[in-house]
């Protein structure tokens, strides 16, 4: 890797360890740090959390409140409430990841060629971005897995589309400061292609602010998620997801209340420990905030 | 002044432009036929031909585009699948409760959120202050529905004070519409009201170390004129950006919250017609729900323009 490649470290390659524990050493990360790991570990080890099956009805125990055998009860079909949720930790961390990968990797990319051609390749590709920030985030969302039909893959287009603007405009912003700065003149004068300074030194120069867009997004993703799911546009029964979970529990708030305490504690833990975990990448990445 | 009205109107021009094409689009983006989603799976073919004419699908698309804008703008936002109603009147009846809620909503975060964010900022790094903080984070991370449906299980259910679901229109029993609308008021404002402290206090604690905030001090005025007359007049601009944004956003948070307690507006009547599969009425209420999210967004730039005449001159 040449010297004009690193002109601004997002992390000294040095102090990476020493970063990280600095992070783990802010209280507020820390929380984040855990709640977001355990909602990790709760999806990846959701067979030995919830032995039962999430979607199984067992009409010999229906509604019953939390015991030992059931920790968080049983729905109106019998099937154990703490299984339903550790297996739809899984729904809203994939749709989570996907849909913000999604929208980082093309936002991004729209914001890159944007910032750096300007004119109007900036002109076209930002109003098409106004247009799409000109609709309520969850009235596009909504209107979009509508015509498409509800299901997880839709949820996951919607959202990325919905969530595309924030870092096509956050990319290029940064673009147009990062391309006007000595080290990239010096990479256009030394003769390096357009897709190379792009990709190899203008990127790696604007990423510390699209990551942390894309920690509190997260978070925004899996509410939004939460949302469809229990409009009953998003992953539809009898798979589990928290947002369909709270869409059945409205039927039966006074005779089985857990219905509704256990799926929304976990959408509100989780949107938690992501904000929590965003504010504290904030802050690491810009001290002076 | 006006210059600067004139241009901002005129760069939303595009954009308006732009929401039609979506709009227009979404009903072509429908599997299948258009007309067959318009009219449902039992209209007879006469029916079918009939609006297959009338919507110019037998044209190419800019001319089935040109036609349905020359029918919106007259008014014509076509009949709705479900009883055969014109849209129009259907959308207008279900803004006045959306409207309603909206504002009810506003006006309870604007209640906790800027005391709260004041007593947070002046009161720094205290139990006060970092108990405020926290409620705001708590607040920003819970999803509107669940503490509509904890709401409900409280003061509905285990302590019946207010009515879980329903609308009664304020010239019919004005008591009885405010024990409906608190609990959704209060659900729908709690997250803007989160939002607002943080950025009343972040603001505030700008503003208060500003050198005039140091020579009102010097001058002896008491503390809570400081706060209340020098600081905030001056903490104003970013909160009141930041409420003109959260108008518009609540005309999306009404759709869940409006579907939890059974409101009948916008939101409710979007979410009802998806299920219904009654597109008309979704396109005239994506149509009229984006229109105004764009003019409210146009109404706070204006407002801050004027507010501030650094913008203006800028």
């Amino acid at each position: 890797m040449s010297a004009l490649e690193t002109p601004v470290q997002l992390v000294p390659p040095h102090g990476r360890r020493q970063w990280l524990r600095g992070l783990a050493a802010d209280p507020r990360s820390a929380a984040g740090l855990v709640l977001v790991g355990l909602v990790v570990v709760a999806a990846v080890c959701a067979p030995l959390i919830g032995p039962f099956d999430p979607e199984q009805p067992d009409f010999a125990s229906l509604l019953a409140p939390p015991t030992g055998t059931h920790p968080l009860g049983t729905d109106e079909l019998g099937r154990d409430v703490l299984a339903r949720i550790v297996y739809g930790a899984r729904a809203s961390l994939y749709v989570g990841v996907l849909s913000v990968t999604l929208a980082a990797v093309v936002g991004t990319l729209i914001g890159l060629v944007a910032g750096f051609f300007g004119r109007w390749v900036d002109a076209l590709t930002m109003r098409a971005m106004d247009i799409i920030f000109a609709f309520p985030s969850i009235l596009l969302a909504l209107a979009i897995t509508a015509v498409l039909g509800p299901s997880l893959s839709n949820a996951v287009l919607a959202i990325s589309v919905v969530n595309l603007p924030v870092f096509a405009r956050l990319a290029r912003a940064q673009t147009l400061v990062v391309s006007r700065l000595e080290f990239v003149d010096a990479k256009r004068a030394l003769g390096f292609g357009t897709g190379d300074i792009l990709l190899r030194t203008v990127l790696p120069n604007i990423l510390a602010p699209l990551i942390v867009q894309a920690s509190l997004l997260f978070a925004s993703a899996i509410i939004t998620e939460s949302y469809l799911s229990f409009l009953g546009l998003g992953v539809q029964p009898p798979t589990p997801t928290w947002g369909n979970m709270l869409r059945n529990a409205i039927g039966f708030l006074e005779l089985a209340p857990w219905l509704a305490w256990f799926p929304g504690a976990a959408i509100f833990l989780t949107v938690l420990g992501c904000n929590l975990l965003g504010d504290g990448l904030r802050d690491r990445f810009d001290p002076r905030d | 002044m006006l210059r600067v009205a004139l241009t901002r109107v005129a760069s939303l021009l595009p954009i308006l432009l732009g929401i039609s094409v979506v709009t227009f689009s979404l009903i072509r983006l429908v599997p299948g036929d258009p007309v067959i989603a318009l009219l449902g799976m039992e209209a007879n073919e006469a029916a079918i031909q009939a609006l297959r004419r009338q919507l110019a699908l037998d044209q190419p698309l800019v001319a089935q585009y040109f036609a349905w804008v020359g029918r919106i703008l007259t008014g014509d936002f076509g009949r709705s699948i479900q009883g055969g109603r014109d849209v129009l009147p259907l959308l207008l009846g279900a803004l006045g409760p959306t409207a309603l809620l909206s504002l009810a909503a506003l006006a309870v975060s604007l209640l906790i959120s800027i005391p709260a964010g004041i007593v947070a900022a002046t009161r720094r790094n205290t139990v006060a202050d970092y108990a405020a903080s926290f409620v705001a984070l708590c607040g920003l991370s819970m999803p509107s529905f669940w503490l509509g449906i904890l709401l409900i299980m409280g003061l509905s259910i285990a302590w019946p004070i207010f009515p879980a679901s329903g609308y009664v229109a304020p010239g019919e029993d004005m008591l009885a519409f405010l024990r409906h609308l608190v609990l959704p008021a209060v659900t729908l404002g709690a997250a803007l009201a989160a939002a607002t402290m943080r950025m009343t206090r972040a603001t505030m604690l700008e503003v208060l170390r500003a050198d005039y905030v140091r020579t009102a001090r010097a001058k002896g005025l008491t503390e809570r004129s400081v706060v209340w007359n020098h600081a905030l007049s001056n903490a104003r601009m970013p909160i009141v950006t930041l409420l003109g944004i959260q108008l518009g956003q609540l005309l999306g948070g009404v759709v869940i919250t409006e579907t939890v307690f059974s409101w009948p507006g916008i939101g409710k009547l979007t979410v009802d017609a998806i299920f219904a599969r009654d597109y008309p009425v979704v396109q005239g209420a994506v149509l009229v729900t984006a229109t105004l999210f764009v003019l409210i967004n146009l109404a706070t730039d204006l407002i801050y323009t004027a507010l501030d005449p650094r913008v203006r001159l800028s």
